[in-house]
C-alpha cells in the first residue's frame, strides 16, 4: 500500500467502506416476499389471539351500584355516573314517564363521549356526528360501528341499581 | 443458447412476480380478516374469532408456500 496517496484518487473513506448507500438500500424480490410472509404470519398471530381471548376470557362479575332514585331526574333529563369502574363513564337517560334506559358514554366510533338530545330523543356524539336510540342504544347514523353497551338497571325499592353491562 | 437462458430467466422472474403478487393480496384479506375478527370480538360475536382464525392459517400456508417457491426460481435462475 503507497505511504502517499494521489490527490485525485476517491477519499479513502469511500474505498474502505464496503457497503453502498444505493445497495443498502436496494430490497430484493426474496427479501420482500420474506417480509410479506412474516407480516402474514403477525396476521395469523393476531388472529389466534382474538380467538384465545373470545375462548378464554370469562364473563365478567359485575358488582351492584345505585345509579338513581325514582324520580331524582326529570323527564328528558339525564345522569351521568360511573360503571362498572370508576373509568366507565356512563349515562342514564329518562325518556319517559316510566322509562329509564343507561347506556355507556363511550361512543364505539372513537370513544368520544355521546350526550343527549332531548328534542329528537337520540344519544348525539359530537366528534364525527354519530347518533344512537336512546330507548335500545342501536347505531342511527353516522361512522358508530356497533351499538353502545347497555348498563342493565334493576329497580330496588326507591332507587335504581346498575347490575350489568350488555355489550350485544 | 444465451436467449434460451435469457427465455429461462425471464420465465422465472415473471412466476416470482406472479407470486409476490399473490402474496400481497393474501396478506391484504388477512388484514380484512383481522379487522373483522377484532371487531366481531369487541361487539360480542366471539363466534367468528374460530373460522377467522383457521382462514388466516390456511393463507399464512399458503404464503410460506409460494415464498419457498419463489426462493426455489431465484435459486434456480442464478445457478444456471
Amino acid at each position: 500500500m503507497p505511504f502517499f496517496r494521489k490527490p485525485d484518487s476517491e477519499a479513502l473513506w469511500k474505498e474502505e467502506f464496503s457497503i453502498h448507500a444505493a445497495d443498502e438500500r436496494y430490497v430484493s424480490r426474496r427479501q420482500f416476499t420474506k417480509f410479506l410472509t412474516l407480516a402474514s404470519l403477525g396476521m395469523f398471530v393476531g388472529n389466534l389471539w382474538i380467538l384465545a381471548r373470545s375462548y378464554f376470557t370469562r364473563s365478567a362479575v359485575f358488582p351492584r351500584s345505585m345509579v338513581a332514585g325514582i324520580g331524582e331526574i326529570p323527564v328528558g333529563g339525564v345522569k351521568l355516573f360511573a360503571y362498572p369502574t370508576a373509568a366507565d363513564h356512563c349515562i342514564l337517560v329518562r325518556t319517559a314517564e316510566n322509562e329509564y334506559n343507561a347506556f355507556s358514554q363511550k361512543c364505539t366510533h372513537l370513544s368520544c363521549a355521546v350526550y343527549y338530545e332531548k328534542e329528537t330523543n337520540r344519544l348525539a356524539c359530537p366528534c364525527h356526528h354519530g347518533y344512537f336510540s336512546a330507548m335500545d342504544g342501536s347505531v342511527l347514523q353516522g361512522p358508530p360501528p356497533r351499538r353502545l353497551p347497555r348498563i342493565l338497571l334493576e329497580r330496588q325499592g326507591q332507587e335504581f341499581v346498575a347490575i350489568g353491562v350488555k355489550v350485544r | 443458447m444465451a436467449d434460451r437462458d435469457f427465455s429461462k430467466q425471464r420465465k422465472g422472474l415473471v412466476a416470482m412476480d406472479g407470486a409476490m403478487a399473490l402474496i400481497v393480496l393474501l396478506v391484504i384479506v388477512q388484514i380484512w380478516l383481522l379487522s373483522a375478527a377484532l371487531e366481531g370480538l369487541l361487539a360480542g360475536h366471539t363466534e367468528t374469532a374460530l373460522p377467522a382464525a383457521i382462514f388466516s392459517g390456511l393463507l399464512f400456508l399458503c404464503c410460506v408456500a409460494l415464498t419457498s417457491f419463489v426462493g426455489r426460481v431465484d435459486r434456480e435462475s442464478r445457478e444456471e
